[in-house]
């Protein structure tokens, strides 16, 4: 049989219109965009009064400290995530090897359980200030912790993997060829890494920095511990503290339009970021490590476990010893009697929502892939920058929009069924799970969109031609041979959002049914009562579930 | 096809675990939104249980949170009973109508005069007094009379507070307010800011600095030093209470109603019941004001014996807990007003 060229056969696809490949994914946009519209809305029909009072009281505080965060985070995360990915790319030094993946260890830890280990260690009353004014005298000065300085260094530790992940990725794909080059031409070695290896790998490094930041802006327990107002955890303090719900969407509204301009500057770099990794070649070689010797090697080495051991190797000792203090003191409702619900309820949310967003995840991508008409392309592509919106978005934000939006629909089902006479169904959707997993899946499918869409984009559409020509139809394409293709992005999307829901405080907060605590919730409230050894036990589970798929990408990273 | 079969029996188990939670149980059982925190009340609820055979499930979160959810949930709350660490929400939830009315013939005779509603919406079951705590070392007891006495001068740098969003705060200057008008709580208010406080979001926190010499005073409710003490009998902080020369020292309860939507209104007038007894207020830990070092609402129970170490104690039973609520609006604002709890120290 002579081989046809796939591009001369008459796809199916074709002669289906858009709009049925398109439904799917697009239906799926709209349920996503319904709660963040619902805000929007919201700062449409401004409440001037309300505006002025909150700028004569908090807001500007709230203002100010959230730039700071997320400018001194941004900047924090792109130093150190920069500096310790050049190390671990450019020289070699003693336990390279073991210390260029132990640095990833860090993303494991929940932002609010480094809070509050931080807190407990560095504040007046914790051990480090103890000590400080026995050998300096009482009155030795010491920095207050409870200030934006405190805050931006414990995010910056937890948050710095995601420049130095991005940025030894960057950095092993520029090709040896270019660095040699520079070399002949008479840089010498920090020459090249300023002129040449660092504006080759911007875009990534940047897009790193924005992640992070984005963390930042987003988090909720950290700033609370610290007595931080943010933005962020405005909302949540206007909800409550002033039980004036109507503040709080205002003030949820104007984090929207926060959160959409990093959006956008997010993705722009993004698009960058391609062609400047196609420019560098990684078809290269890899560039030479240069060789530490002697005193500048153990200094290296020194400084990666210095890192490594204020980010993740101390704080996770004192976790430990706290939970052993915790189970030996076996106090009266301790933790046995509650412990296992908690992981059940965690392990029953985190799947839940990993397994919605996942297969979410896979309509839209392939509902995109699918779409092969010029202007059903420009939709596809904006449906997928849609779905992805509510990463940048707090979790509180998100939790209001559901309740918006969800709230009403139960009160009248509920109103229905009474007027019908029948046996009333309760609140299906705000007094059930199905509330926090949409808000869930809101605030984590960019996630599990980016995983699966990476997988979806390696698999050649060869495949699917030759598929079609064997008479597959478009959906048993996705279930014989993409799924199976795709499994292990699946598997990582899927693994990703579990560990971000199991971390989840704010949404999980404000949504969650009838005595369905988490594991995160339980550490932060007791963490908030000070109760850091009962804490202690709770957040060293979040953690070790977190460390699984660091080491998947330390696998990812080696098989570059 | 591996991975199918994986993928459709991974479907399965989470259809079967999203479905379990929700099989019908016959049990006798009360579902509260509860304020407190879950391991202080554990031991009484369970005592309860073995009682009365009632089964209590506990929803746990910020009082102002839980009232948000009953009125978003409104008729329908799968909730039958609120339980908040402060009036001023219980009366806020009473006002919107989410409470119903309970028999009063429940609890008279056991609860004292002023601790439950003559209309029966609302019934408060232990009391917790917000006062000073000191160092004993650097300070002179004798100059800690009342709230204002922090606002001196010599105070300055000295101090830790709780931030300014948190209820504890609010309440306590709401009571300001309804005993020394707005414009006297605003200047004493003021005059803590003037002192340079530093503000911890946590009352152990703020005892534990004051051991560590980190402040000399500080606001705290009572019980955080009881929890202290009960782990070592020696620990170098006193409480003090304030006012006791006036109007009483400022408290908040613990309070209960019972929600317009509660099903098991049984139950719910059960554990109203049981936990006005003198068993029910014991000040043990088998007991509701006794398993968090409370004061009891009941005066016949007895005191917890920690507790008792602080002396005869006069409470502000002047300020009625069914005015809380509306001092706390003046409250939120006058703390915003004064930039309380906001500027860095």
């Amino acid at each position: 049989m002579t081989p046809l060229n796939p591009s001369l056969l008459p796809l199916p696809v074709r002669r289906v219109s858009f709009s049925w490949s398109l439904l799917p994914p697009l239906l799926i946009a709209v349920l996503i965009l319904i709660p963040l519209g619902i805000l929007v809305l919201q700062l449409l029909a401004p409440d001037w009064a309300l505006w002025r009072s909150l700028w004569e009281t908090v807001l500007p505080t709230m203002l100010l400290n959230t730039l700071t965060l997320v400018l001194g985070v941004g900047v924090g995360t792109f130093l150190i995530g920069t500096a310790f990915a050049w190390l671990v790319s450019a020289y070699e030094f003693p336990l390279r090897w073991l210390l260029e993946r132990a640095l990833m260890l860090p993303l494991a830890v929940p932002t609010f359980v480094m809070g509050f280990i931080f807190m407990a260690t560095f504040d007046f009353a914790g051990p480090v200030q103890t000590w400080w004014r026995a050998t300096f005298g009482r009155d030795a000065a010491f920095p207050n912790i409870y200030s934006a300085g405190g805050v931006i260094i414990v995010m910056t530790l937890v948050l710095y993997p995601y420049v130095y992940v991005l940025a030894r990725a960057a950095f092993a794909e520029q090709s040896a060829n270019t660095v040699e080059a520079a070399r002949v031409m008479g840089y010498s070695r920090m020459q090249t890494f300023f002129r040449l290896v660092l504006p080759m790998a911007r875009p990534s490094l940047v897009a790193g920095s924005i992640l992070a930041m984005m963390e930042a802006m987003t988090d909720y327990g950290t700033v609370k511990f610290f007595s931080f107002p943010t933005l962020s955890e405005g909302v949540v303090r206007l909800w409550e503290g002033r039980l004036d719900r109507e503040a709080a969407i205002q003030l949820a509204s104007l984090l929207l339009f926060f959160a959409l301009a990093m959006f956008v500057f997010e993705r722009a770099l993004r698009g960058r970021a391609r062609y400047y990794q196609q420019g560098g070649g990684s078809k290269g070689r890899r560039p030479a490590r240069h060789r530490l010797r002697g005193i500048n090697g153990l200094l290296a080495a020194g400084a990666c476990l210095l890192l490594l051991s204020v980010a993740f190797l101390l704080p996770t000792a004192q976790l430990i010893a706290w939970t052993v203090e915790e189970i030996n003191r076996q106090t009266v409702g301790g933790w046995q009697n509650t412990y296992f619900t908690y992981i059940g309820n965690s392990v029953t949310l985190a799947s839940t929502a990993a397994f919605f967003v996942v297969f979410f995840a896979v309509i839209v991508a392939h509902g995109v892939r699918s779409t092969s008409q010029r202007r059903g392309r420009r939709v596809a592509r904006w449906v997928a920058r849609l779905v992805t919106l509510g990463y940048a978005m707090p979790g509180a934000v998100v939790a209001v929009g559901v309740l918006l939006f969800l709230s009403p629909i139960d009160l009248s089902i509920n109103q229905w069924a009474r007027d019908l006479g029948l046996q009333r169904p309760g609140l299906i959707l705000t007094g059930t799970m199905t509330g926090l997993i949409y808000a869930y899946i809101v605030r984590f499918m960019s996630v599990g969109y980016n995983s699966v869409e990476s997988s979806l984009d390696k698999i050649t559409p060869n495949m699917e031609h030759a598929a079609r020509t064997l008479g597959a139809r478009p959906l048993g394409i996705l279930w014989r041979v993409h799924l199976p293709l795709m499994s292990a992005g699946i598997a990582a999307g899927a693994l990703l959002v579990f560990v971000d829901v199991m971390k989840e405080l704010p949404a999980t907060l404000m949504l969650r049914p009838f005595g369905m605590d988490t594991l995160a919730l339980w550490a932060y409230f007791l963490a908030s009562e000070s109760f850091w050894q009962a804490a202690a036990l709770p957040s060293i589970t979040v953690l070790a579930v977190g460390v699984i798929p660091v080491l998947l990408l330390m696998r990812v990273g080696e098989r570059r | 096809m591996l991975s199918r079969k994986v993928w459709l029996t991974g479907f399965a188990a989470l259809l079967t675990l999203a479905v379990l939670p929700t099989a019908a149980q016959e049990r006798r059982v009360l579902n509260i939104y509860s304020a407190r925190h879950y391991g202080a009340i554990e031991q009484a609820f369970d005592r309860f249980t073995e009682e009365t055979g009632i089964e209590i499930r506990v929803s746990q979160g910020s009082p102002q949170a839980l009232l948000e959810r009953l009125r978003a949930e409104g008729e329908f709350s799968p909730a039958d009973m609120f339980l908040s660490i402060d009036a001023g929400t219980m009366m806020i939830a009473k006002q919107e109508g989410l409470l119903q009315p309970m028999d009063v013939a429940l609890v008279e005779g056991q609860l004292e005069e002023g601790m439950y509603d003559p209309e029966g919406f609302w019934f408060a079951l232990s009391k917790r007094a917000r006062s000073f705590m000191f160092n004993p070392a650097t300070v002179d007891p004798d100059l800690l009379v009342d709230y204002a006495s922090l606002a001196d001068p010599i105070f300055k740098d000295r101090l830790c507070f709780r931030p300014g969003a948190h209820i504890y705060t609010i309440s306590l200057v709401s009571s300001l307010i309804y005993n020394l008008g707005e414009e006297e709580a605003e200047r004493i208010v003021a005059g803590w800011v003037a002192n340079n406080p530093r503000y911890i979001d946590s009352d152990t926190r703020i005892i534990e600095t004051i051991e560590a010499g980190g402040c000399d005073v500080g606001l705290t409710n009572h019980y955080y030093l009881a929890r202290k003490l009960n782990e070592n009998p020696d620990y170098p902080v006193q409480f003090k209470p304030a006012n006791q020369e006036t109007t009483g020292v400022f408290f908040n309860v613990n309070i209960v109603g019972v929600t317009a939507a509660a099903v098991n209104v049984d139950e719910a007038a059960e554990f109203i019941r049981y936990f006005s007894t003198v068993e029910g207020q014991s000040g043990e830990p088998i007991g509701f004001p006794g398993s968090n070092y409370e004061y009891p609402a009941n005066s016949a129970a007895e005191l917890n014996e920690i507790i008792a170490g602080f002396g005869e104690v006069v409470f502000d039973m002047g300020f009625p807990l069914a005015e809380y609520a509306q001092y706390q609006a003046l409250a939120v604002d006058l703390i915003n007003r004064v930039g309380y709890g906001l500027r860095e120290n």
